[in-house]
């Protein structure tokens, strides 16, 4: 059915706590007919980029946010009106201009600092089994998504030659762009005493002369008045760079833009480690059971259900069994409270294909799954990862997360805790290690032990070393000693 | 000063330069006798003889290889093209004799060639064109295009006057339908200065001939938008007033280029890129061109009117650019 009123297409809220999403493709022009929830555009949120489909039938009548541009939730993006219509733009005010900063990004973002973390990948041990990631398309890296709405050339020269940050002017053009009217606005209300004609002035005495072109008076300078001397504006930054932070290159330097998901990750991680008390622990587990009963369950799960039960599963099942028995692990520091549960929700650290952006994707209510599940539901949802197919709930509501940055051989690090949770486990390489054990006459003997090294790094304001020391010993307890009928 | 039409204005000027100039001669077909297709040489004959106002075989090589020697002798020819269409037949002439001469060995070709031009009155492919790109291209010829009976007047003067070869595009669609205050005396409008048809302060449009007009009604409707258009009449294409459009742009930093012209390789993408290069940093929008696409001109009422650009095309573009 048709659209019989024209209607507003909004940037969606993807979580609690995104306040702003990137246009990173437009799917329809203007003009296009549409069908109700066909997709429309993309967005690159701080947590995931996903497709916004259309809320009605009718025709693209609109499009008021431009690629690359970055707006607030509930700004309008598009109109999609009923075929023929007769179409009335929503007023410009509607429209909130980017914001200069980043606002907070949620707390599920991102959680391994050592950007590794594939799951898929470490989970399957020695790698062949591991998922080969799909070659999802760049995110968001379209070379004009910079976050940022765009500065028009005389925009940018008359920023710098006021020394005006452009993100502080409220933009009335397309998407919030500032225009040249609405920056001259700006620079006059900054010179409280000066017109507008002297805020013109100093832009056009400093104008350049085009080569061969003898440029006569404006007709529009109004030479009646007598100069007024310009505002006060600050002194023009050297390299008239508009933007704060914006260096020129040096030579053999090259710059990329800011994915919105790596600034998210930028934020998130300097945040974590300014919030928590990072600590440390480390332990050694002899995997001998573990590898032995994977070996034999291996060809049972993929021949019944198509599933890789991964040593990431199997530590998985493990660590929330443990949680179980050390709430605060699993726990938070909320205000002045100590908030526990009685639910794992664990996040997976997962690179994505092309390496540049880290997502750590949550399998809820861990604590009702056994083996099996747990093994299927970490490989959906990493795959459903690396193919941008989350959905914003899929990022959110993390209890605690495992991270493995040990996927291409490392047997240490200290990952970034996934704020506010309280603690990160760290696995890393199953190597061959000469190993002291007991042979049957109580006589110490060395012996080929596949071992695996595991960090649990938690947050020292919650967790003392002491408790995070058993929480280890435990967990490894439970894998050294996994039972054939063990789930 | 009399209210005349444009071609009136063009008719008088070329008279008091017959008059005044004994070098001064006319060369076309049915110019003569039959006072010319349009009639802008009514009456000359008997004014003037036949041995200043010629009646040419149907031959543009001829005419324009007449008019390349008398010139070099000396003479002053001014020649008629039926219609600029037909300019083609002779392009050598133009452009391989008589654009070349003063540089190649001092000899100035003091030629004009008058091309009533233009479309909207369903002449179809050949009887419409507006080719001033393809000849502001040829360095040694200056293209010549008024939207004014005063421009076209004093601009067709200034081109007689001229040494050089002289494109004089005069647009059909204009001939009787646009009349204004011309001076009775005799005048001269320099060849390479613009006009500011009317002035704004938002958005430039920078265009010339018949297009003036088109600019004009899109900028008044822009009005009830609270945008204020500045139309510049370029007046003429090459040498054109480079240092008038940048002065403009400066102004309004927003631009839109307008021509009747095909897209490709038009006059538009010459003023374009050198805004572009010159005036970079005071833009606040793309330039915009607004013209015909790359298509022959369509006979059908209908589809000329798509082809050439219409009022509510410009104001569209102009909408557009104040969004922006």
């Amino acid at each position: 059915m048709a659209t019989e009123t024209q209607v507003e297409v909004v940037m969606p809220q993807m979580g609690v706590s995104v306040s702003e999403g990137t246009i990173t493709k437009w799917l329809k022009a203007e003009g296009e007919p549409i069908a109700r929830d066909e997709a429309l555009l993309e967005i690159s949120t701080d947590k995931v980029d996903t497709e916004v489909p259309s809320p009605g039938e009718g025709v693209v009548a609109k499009i008021m946010v431009q690629e690359g541009e970055t707006v607030e939730v509930g700004a309008v993006l598009a109109v999609i009106a009923p075929e023929g219509a007769d179409v009335s733009a929503p007023a410009a005010e509607e429209l909130p201009p980017a914001p200069a900063t980043q606002e907070a990004a949620d707390a599920s973002m991102a959680a391994a600092s050592e950007g590794v973390g594939d799951v898929a990948e470490a989970a399957s041990g020695s790698g062949p089994q591991s998922a080969s990631p799909a070659p999802a398309p760049a995110p968001a890296a379209s070379g004009s998504d910079n976050g940022r709405t765009f500065v028009s050339p005389v925009v940018a020269r008359i920023a710098a030659e006021h020394g005006v940050d452009v993100a502080q002017v409220q933009g009335t053009g397309n998407g919030g762009r500032v225009t040249k009217k609405d920056i001259l606005a700006f620079v006059e209300a900054g010179g409280a005493a000066s017109t507008k004609a002297s805020a013109e002035e100093p832009a056009r005495q400093e104008m350049p002369a085009a080569p061969g072109a003898a440029v006569e008076p404006q007709p529009a300078a109004p030479s009646a008045s007598p100069a007024t001397p310009p505002p006060p504006a600050p002194p023009a930054p050297p390299q008239a760079a508009p933007l704060p932070g914006a260096q020129p290159l040096a030579q053999g330097e090259a710059a990329e833009p800011l994915t919105a998901m790596r600034r998210g990750i930028a934020e998130h991680m300097r945040r974590s480690l300014d919030t928590s008390a990072h600590v440390t622990s480390a332990i050694e587990v002899d995997m001998s059971k573990v590898v032995a009963i994977r070996a034999k369950l291996k060809q049972e799960f993929e021949a019944a259900y198509g599933v890789n039960p991964t040593y990431l599963a199997f530590i998985a099942r493990a660590t929330v069994e443990t949680l179980r028995e050390y709430p605060w692990i699993n726990g938070e520091i909320r205000g002045d409270k100590i908030v526990t549960r009685n639910y794992v929700n664990l996040g997976f650290a997962v690179e994505l294909a092309d390496g540049k952006g880290l997502i750590v994707p949550v399998v809820k209510n861990t604590e009702g799954l056994n083996l099996l599940g747990l093994a299927r539901s970490v490989a959906e949802i990493a795959q459903r990862a690396r193919d941008k197919k989350l959905n914003p709930d899929d990022v959110q509501g993390g209890t605690f997360t495992i991270t493995n940055p040990g996927g291409y051989g490392t047997f240490h690090g200290t990952p970034v805790i996934s704020q506010p949770q309280a603690g990160i486990l760290g696995t890393y390489a199953v190597v061959k290690r000469p190993w002291v054990v007991q042979d049957e006459l109580g006589q110490d003997v060395i012996a080929i032990r596949p071992l695996m090294n595991l960090t649990l790094t938690y947050d020292h304001r919650l967790v003392d070393g002491a408790l995070a020391g058993r929480f280890l010993r435990d967990l490894r307890k439970r894998l050294e000693s996994w039972g054939e009928s063990d789930y | 000063m009399a209210e005349k039409t444009y071609l009136q204005a063009i008719s008088d000027g070329l008279r008091q330069e017959l008059q005044r100039d004994e070098r001064v001669f006319v060369i076309g077909e049915d110019v003569g006798v039959y006072g010319g297709a349009f009639k802008v040489t009514l009456g000359f004959q008997e004014e003037f003889g036949p041995w200043r106002i010629i009646d040419s075989p149907l031959a543009e090589t001829a005419i324009l290889g007449a008019c390349s020697g008398a010139a070099m002798m000396g003479m002053r020819p001014v020649a008629e093209m039926q219609f600029a269409d037909f300019i083609s037949c002779g392009w050598d002439h133009l452009v391989t004799v008589a654009a070349k001469q003063r540089f190649r060995v001092g000899t100035p070709v003091p030629i004009v060639v008058r091309l009533p031009s233009g479309g909207g009155f369903s002449g179809g492919p050949f009887h419409s064109q507006n080719p001033e790109s393809s000849f502001a291209h040829i360095p040694g010829l200056k293209c010549v295009c008024p939207a004014t009976p005063e421009d076209a007047k004093g601009l067709l003067v200034a081109a007689i006057e001229d040494p050089n070869p002289v494109l004089f595009f005069e647009h059909k669609h204009l001939y009787r339908r646009i009349k204004g205050e011309v001076p009775d005396e005799r005048y001269v409008t320099p060849i390479g200065k613009a006009r500011t048809h009317r002035e704004g302060d938002d958005i430039t449009v920078i265009t010339w001939g018949a297009m003036v007009y088109t600019a004009e009604e899109a900028a008044k409707q822009l009005e009830g938008d609270d945008v204020s258009v500045e139309v510049i009449d370029l007046r003429t294409v090459m040498p054109w007033d480079k240092a008038a459009v940048l002065a403009s742009v400066r102004k309004c930093s927003k631009v839109l280029v307008l021509h009747e012209d095909t897209r490709t390789g038009g006059f538009g993408g010459e003023i374009a890129a050198t805004i572009a290069e010159e005036a970079f940093e005071d833009l606040d929008a793309p330039v915009k061109r607004v013209c015909a696409p790359d298509c022959p001109v369509p006979f059908s009422p209908v589809l000329e009117k798509a082809y050439i650009p219409q009022v509510e095309d410009v104001v569209k573009g102009l909408r557009e650019l104040a969004a922006y």
